[in-house]
């Protein structure tokens, strides 16, 4: 994309905060009218592979732009798949890449009104507009902020951070940090730099506030900053060193050296408590570094110890994972440890490869790794010359995500049906084989995709601010969260598909709103509305899955309609409710 | 996927249940099935193994609980108290002193896991994790093995209680833990349609969703299906009063005590007699850096100590002891040395866990740590043993093999041994 910097000038004559679709209830009716229209042309799969067909018919010398790296990851990954003796799936129908691209790089599905701009695009490029409109057209700036903001709170404080009792940490803060890097477009590097170095006060409106102070504030002041040390470099470097804080690890080359020479580079780093004027209760947390006298107390030669398990006393300064070391001082004026530490950072090629694996399992649902946040040397890796070219090229294209997002989205793997032939039903990385990308991984939304997608296709859950609807939603979120009861705040989350998810989609309130049939709902106004009772079962379908209902799926409406006595509002109530339990709406696939 | 797993697709137990009724009313004999099966249901019942697991998150010193060393530089402040059984445990346990004689302190654990998401991992599945096969956990092994004891069964087989437990690993989201807070409150239970009605809506999207099956996407589809089968299935059961735990007379509730954990253990010995398979209880707050022997005595202490013999005595009273195995243990412990913080940090190397019931010899230590609690003296045993001997007590075979679809066996506990002496 030569002109990233560039704005996308085409869709910039309206200027909307919100997609199409919150506008307002008339879409409804117009997407309606907009379906009837279309008749049986809206034969989904049919319809995507003909416009396309036509399309390159007519210039059979014309092929779609795709960035260089885009053809380099698929030339990479075919040749993977002769060597494994595997062959791709096919490539999934344009609708269904088009899901993809909504829910992975905005967090939602598509509305009637998206899916059908995107369709109604003839061009051989439509691909690379629909992603064009996605990141870099303004009324999608809030929604990709967001998204992003969301995936990467949960990286780096966890889905509970900021939510416990006694946490000083403030989700807000971390989160409108994170949004308006995203909202524009910051540099991946410069990002983690920021992080890695922050201070200032952690609370949106306290004095000196930088939001991306949440990220280590709760890091650093119990346990010397053990957990900063572990969260730094596997989150950022893909460095799995905390299980060196006490041996040797017999897998892992890093050794219990390593883990203190990284964590010396915290100790300056202080969490300090911030009251509310005239009490004691504590309102938020200031980052600070401060001068460290270090253990022995010679502040300019400031040493750490640790012990061996065999009782032996060492000794230990900052010193990078690479062998680089720094100087000694604990004062802040002639070191500034975790400065020092973001310098080298920004130099080590473990940042690339790190965010590279990260956003490629992003989208593809594993990365060139097995966890993606291990990029040990005892660990193997997928494809590792294109793991290390893609590396390089996101360095060399300044650290840019929309980029990369790009590169990969467009990409072969990326564009293949999940559906599994007999040629490459062994790729099943669940079975603890190494991912070869020969078809696409179904995998379920995560819970803020669905909470998301549920507003899309229901309008339902949009009240109030945007600070409002993100409370809204984690007091949602908050249900799925088990903390494990340890002092590092681990955490995990029943949102994976189990019967108390499955109760929350039967039952629980988001879903009785999406189905509410009160004057002034979607669904009441879809059922008021013209059109027969089919077109609006077939509209639901539309809506929800992105495809025309078949024939026995029509036929149980029909016998729900007649247990209902005709009544069409209560039988589009229990068709949108199936519709949305199903495994076609609650998985990306 | 797994072969041992493959379950025959198409009916649900409840639907094979009601075609049952039907056909017992067309042969005019219901009585009699009816009766038959009763009789069928009280053997069946009296058989019925269980397991209780008191998951203690964080990593208790079980120097200080259970093989204290009262006098050496590492003992701390606690002094020791003779039990009912043959064995020694702390002075702040003064109500599971009297129950000694149903539980085994297991005192010569040694693992190597003390970080605490691996050490969870291994404590729960017998496995140290792998980025490549995802094992599953104790609840998920145990349920999937017993559940054919338990064929009236409507709730979920295996529940956790105010914690997360760990997953179902390759056994599939089927197996996976039911999560409830310790009041038993299961959220979102209330259902807003007539029964007619739900099962109108439940042919709609089986039909959505078979349709999508059938087109090769996953197996992760096929567990959802799965799920699904068992939430229509708990939403209808009577069985769900178990979990009402808030039902039970106030002197009993005080017996195990008011708190989370107390009546999270009142709502395990109603899930075993509803015939739950398995119940993991979780009682955090273990992971004692600093101040620890303050927060053991005033806090820890005195409630697990409160739950804890309040459970054993119950569940011995009612005759479900025998039946049912509790297994008390963390994911680690903690370092013998006290540190600068008056706290203890993660030690794996010599260690206790506590296992009772089930048939399982109690009154009895086994195994013992050197004298400064560093190393254990005589044969360690480990996370897999330990699973192996629970599995013997419910009488499940450690010849139990499960199959990768690669053909590679694996033995279940991973090939655990049975701790010797455990049994008589």
């Amino acid at each position: 994309m030569a002109e990233r910097k560039g704005k996308c000038t085409m869709m910039r004559t309206t200027k909307l905060r919100r997609p199409l679709v919150f506008q307002a209830a008339s879409v409804v009716f117009s997407a309606l009218v907009l379906l009837v229209g279309l008749g049986t042309l809206w034969g989904v799969s049919g319809f995507a592979t003909r416009a396309l067909a036509q399309d390159e018919a007519s210039k059979p010398n014309r092929k779609a732009t795709v960035p260089v790296q885009t053809e380099k990851i698929d030339k990479a990954i075919e040749a993977s798949w002769s060597d494994a003796g595997v062959r791709p799936s096919p490539v999934e129908d344009d609708l269904k890449w088009c899901r993809r691209v909504y829910l992975d790089v905005i967090g939602r599905i598509p509305s009637f009104e998206e899916m059908s701009v995107f369709m109604k695009d003839k061009s051989l490029d439509r691909k690379l507009n629909l992603l064009r409109r996605l990141l870099e057209d303004d009324q999608y700036t809030e929604e990709y902020a967001n998204h992003w903001s969301t995936v990467w709170t949960n990286v780096l404080i966890g889905r509970n951070g900021g939510m416990e009792e006694r946490s000083l940490t403030s989700r807000q803060g971390m989160q409108k940090y994170l949004r308006d890097s995203f909202a524009s477009n910051k540099p991946y590097n410069t990002m983690v730099h920021e992080l890695v170095t922050a201070t200032g006060s952690t609370k949106p409106g306290a004095e000196n506030f930088n939001g991306a102070t949440n990220f280590l504030a709760m890091k650093v002041n119990e346990e010397n900053g053990v957990q900063a040390t572990a969260a730094v470099s596997k989150i950022f470097l893909g460095l799995q060193v905390q299980c060196t804080q006490c041996h040797n690890h017999p897998f892992n080359q890093w050794k219990q050296q390593k883990f203190w020479e990284f964590n010396a580079f915290f100790r300056q780093t202080r969490a300090l408590r911030r009251f509310v004027r005239g009490t004691d209760d504590i309102d938020h947390i200031e980052l600070v570094n401060e001068d460290f006298s270090g253990e022995g107390s010679h502040p300019d030669k400031a040493e750490i110890y640790y012990t061996l398990r065999n009782g032996v006393a060492k000794v230990a300064y900052p010193v990078f994972v690479d062998g680089t070391a720094v100087g000694k001082s604990g004062y802040v004026s002639e070191v500034n440890r975790r400065s020092e530490l973001g310098n080298l950072m920004m130099e080590s090629d473990y940042l690339d490869k790190t965010i590279v694996n990260r956003m490629w399992a992003h989208f593809l649902g594993y990365g060139f790794t097995k966890p993606i946040d291990d990029l040990g040397p005892h660990n193997p890796v997928a494809n590792l010359e294109l793991f290390e070219t893609l590396a390089k090229d996101f360095r060399e294209n300044s650290y840019d995500l929309k980029q990369l997002i790009v590169w990969i989205t467009l990409s072969k793997p990326y564009q293949l049906s999940s559906k599994m032939t007999k040629d490459n039903e062994s790729d099943d990385p669940t079975m603890g084989e190494m991912p070869k990308f020969s078809h696409f991984y179904t995998r379920q939304m995560s819970a803020e995709q669905l909470y998301a997608s549920l507003a899309v296709a229901t309008q339902a859950n949009r009240k109030g601010n945007l600070e409002e609807q993100q409370r809204r939603r984690e007091e949602w979120m908050r249900q799925f969260i088990v903390a494990f009861g340890t002092d590092e705040g681990d955490e995990t989350t029943t949102f994976n598909g189990s019967i108390p998810q499955g109760l929350m989609m039967f039952n629980g309130d988001l879903i009785r709103a999406a189905i509410a049939l009160e004057p002034g709902t979607w669904l009441h106004q879809l059922s008021t509305g013209k059109g027969t009772p089919q077109d609006k079962v077939q509209f639901l379908f539309i809506a929800g899955l992105g495809r025309k209902p078949r024939p026995e799926e029509l036929s149980i409406a029909t016998q729900i309609l007649v247990a209902r006595k005709g009544e069409v509002g209560g039988m589009l109530q229990d068709m949108w409710w199936a519709i949305l339990n199903s495994n076609e709406f609650i998985f990306n696939h | 996927m797994w072969n041992r797993f493959s379950t025959p697709n198409g009916m649900s137990r409840r639907h094979f249940m009601s075609h049952m009724a039907g056909a017992s009313a067309m042969l005019g004999s219901s009585l009699s099935l009816g009766h038959s099966l009763r009789v069928h249901a009280d053997t069946l019942k009296k058989n019925r193994k269980s397991c209780i697991l008191l998951w203690m998150g964080g990593g208790p010193s079980t120097m200080d609980i259970w093989d204290l060393k009262p006098g050496t530089d590492n003992g701390g402040p606690f002094k020791a108290i003779s039990t009912s059984g043959d064995v020694q445990i702390s002075e702040h346990m003064p109500l599971m002193a009297q129950q000694m004689h149903h539980m085994a302190i297991v005192r010569s654990m040694s693992t190597r896991e003390a970080d605490h998401n691996r050490g969870r991992y291994y404590m729960h599945t017998g496995y140290v994790p792998d980025a490549n096969v995802d094992y599953p956990s104790y609840g998920a092994v145990m349920a999937h093995e017993l559940i054919s004891q338990r064929p009236d069964l409507e709730i979920p087989p295996f529940v956790a209680v105010g914690g997360a437990s760990e997953g179902p690993g390759f056994l599939g989201m089927s197996w996976a833990p039911f999560n409830v807070t310790s009041n038993g409150r299961v959220r979102n239970l209330e259902m807003s349609v007539d029964s007619d009605r739900l099962n109108q809506r439940r042919i709609a999207l089986e039909t959505i969703e078979n349709s999508f099956i059938s087109q090769n996407r996953g197996g992760v589809l096929e567990d959802h299906r799965k799920v699904l089968g068992k939430t229509f299935d708990l939403l209808t059961s009577k069985q769900m009063e178990a979990f009402q735990v808030d039902k039970e007379p106030t002197e009993v509730k005080e017996r195990y005590g008011v708190g989370g954990f107390g009546q999270g253990c009142l709502l395990a010995r109603r899930l075993v007699e509803a015939g739950v398979a398995f119940v993991e209880v979780d009682l955090g707050g273990w992971d004692n850096h600093q101040n620890i022997f303050r927060t053991l005595e005033n806090d820890r202490l005195p409630v697990l100590d409160k739950a804890m013999a309040a459970l054993t005595s119950d569940l011995d009273e009612r005759g479900l002891l025998e039946d049912t195995c509790i297994v008390w243990m963390g994911e680690f412990s903690r370092t013998p040395r006290i540190n600068g913080d008056a706290g203890r940090d993660h030690w794996a190397r010599a260690w206790s866990v506590v296992v009772g019931g089930g048939g399982i010899k109690g009154g009895q230590a086994i195994g013992a740590t050197n004298e400064d609690g560093t190393e254990v003296d005589g044969e360690p045993y480990s996370s897999e043993d330990v699973m192996a001997s629970v599995c013997h007590s419910l009488g499940i075979s450690l010849e139990t093999t499960f199959t990768s679809r690669s053909g590679r066996p694996m033995k279940i506990a991973n090939s655990g041994k049975l701790i010797k002496g455990l049994f008589a």
